[in-house]
């Protein structure tokens, strides 16, 4: 109960903060926000196949007017270095919100690099960083980062800690 | 290991900027997304449009770029070109592209099999792999490979209108064209056209 309330709190917040398109890979951290997204005929949900497309798309988005949320896990975050050169070279407004791995009760050795290379990955791509580590924190913070994306033109990413998201369920 | 030499770059094929521009004159109002690298030169040779957006670096944006527009603005035909090795690095973006298979975007690929900004080395589809193929395997139904001028013709009325999403590879000749450089700055680019589809206005 507790996973869904902060998702669905999230997935409002989205919603009220203008969010007309939805990228991600299928995660199973934000899956209920995933899956919000899909049953909202307002809102445009895209499949990737890889997050990078994410970040060409939600530049596409607001080329159109269009404000877009990308959401992905911290591997995702290594996949994207070289696109966000499309973000710092158009000063285009860029949300992510990334669930993270390899910090916390993290069964999986494998999630540990770049899990523990997210934070310092997006800094250098000078993306503004807020890190969420309670359920109540959670909706508040990404109204936060879709403003101040949206009214500076910047990259914000929003990392949702493993330590709030609990261990890996299948 | 049998090495493939046939492919693209053996077949005669077609002027790039003459294809660029027939293409061009049937979408007047369209909004234009270039790949990185000679297509970016194309579209700039046959008219520097405020509708245009030049990618010259992102490689692999191309195509993913123009979903997320061609979603945000359905008002409006979307056209991507790009060419065969920027579409091989965001190949999978065509999976993603037939998935919402969105009906006013036209996908262009200028194949002549060659990587032209890194000295002419040859690529995958110069080395067998046919992106036509792979579009049509992706989902996308209207997927099309022309070489000749009668084929341009011939596909010309059906990949500029509206219906599900189109695949059009153009197999291109090999030839230095000179090279037409539009605007680096993309700030200043995205600010010419967003004010030429109205954007600033949407999205608050």
């Amino acid at each position: 109960m507790t996973v869904i309330s902060w998702q669905a709190s999230v997935f409002n917040t989205l919603k009220s903060s203008g969010i007309e398109l939805v990228a991600y890979v299928p995660d199973a951290g934000h899956s209920l926000l995933i899956e919000k997204s899909r049953r909202d005929p307002a809102i445009e949900d895209v499949l990737l196949t890889t997050e990078e497309e994410g970040v060409a798309l939600c530049t596409g988005a607001w080329l159109g007017g269009r404000k877009s949320t990308l959401l992905m896990q911290s591997s995702g975050v290594g996949n994207c270095i070289n696109m966000f050169a499309l973000q710092r070279v158009t000063d285009i407004p860029l949300v992510l919100v990334v669930t993270m791995r390899g910090e916390y009760a993290e069964f999986n050795p494998w999630q540990v690099p770049m899990g523990s290379t997210t934070e310092k990955a997006l800094k250098l791509c000078r993306f503004k960083v807020y890190r969420v580590s309670k359920e109540v924190q959670a909706a508040a913070t990404v109204r936060s980062a879709i403003e101040l994306a949206y009214e500076k033109n910047i990259a914000v990413a929003v990392l949702l800690s493993q330590e709030m998201l609990g261990p890996k369920k299948w | 290991m049998v090495k493939l030499t046939s492919g693209s770059s053996s077949e005669q094929g077609l002027n790039r900027r003459i294809v660029v521009g027939e293409i061009m004159a049937g979408l007047d109002d369209a909004a234009i997304v270039t790949g990185l690298g000679s297509p970016t030169y194309d579209v700039a040779s046959v008219e520097d449009r405020d509708r245009n957006f030049y990618l010259w670096g992102a490689m692999g944006a191309a195509v993913a770029l123009g979903l997320g527009l061609a979603l945000a603005r359905k008002d409006l035909d979307i056209l991507v070109v790009t060419g065969d090795g920027e579409m091989l690095m965001g190949m999978g973006s065509l999976a993603t592209v037939a998935v919402k298979s969105p009906e006013n975007l036209s996908i262009l690929v200028l194949d002549n099999g060659l990587y032209g900004e890194t000295g002419m080395q040859q690529s995958h589809a110069g080395l067998g792999c046919d992106l036509s193929e792979v579009a049509a395997g992706c989902g996308i139904q209207n997927s099309w490979k022309i070489s000749t001028y009668g084929e341009l013709q011939e596909v010309k009325t059906k990949f500029q209108s509206r219906g599900s999403v189109r695949f059009l590879r153009a197999i291109v000749e090999n030839e230095e064209l000179e090279r037409v450089m539009p605007t680096r700055d993309a700030v200043e680019n995205k600010l010419r056209f967003r004010k030429s589809i109205d954007a600033d206005g949407l999205g608050q």
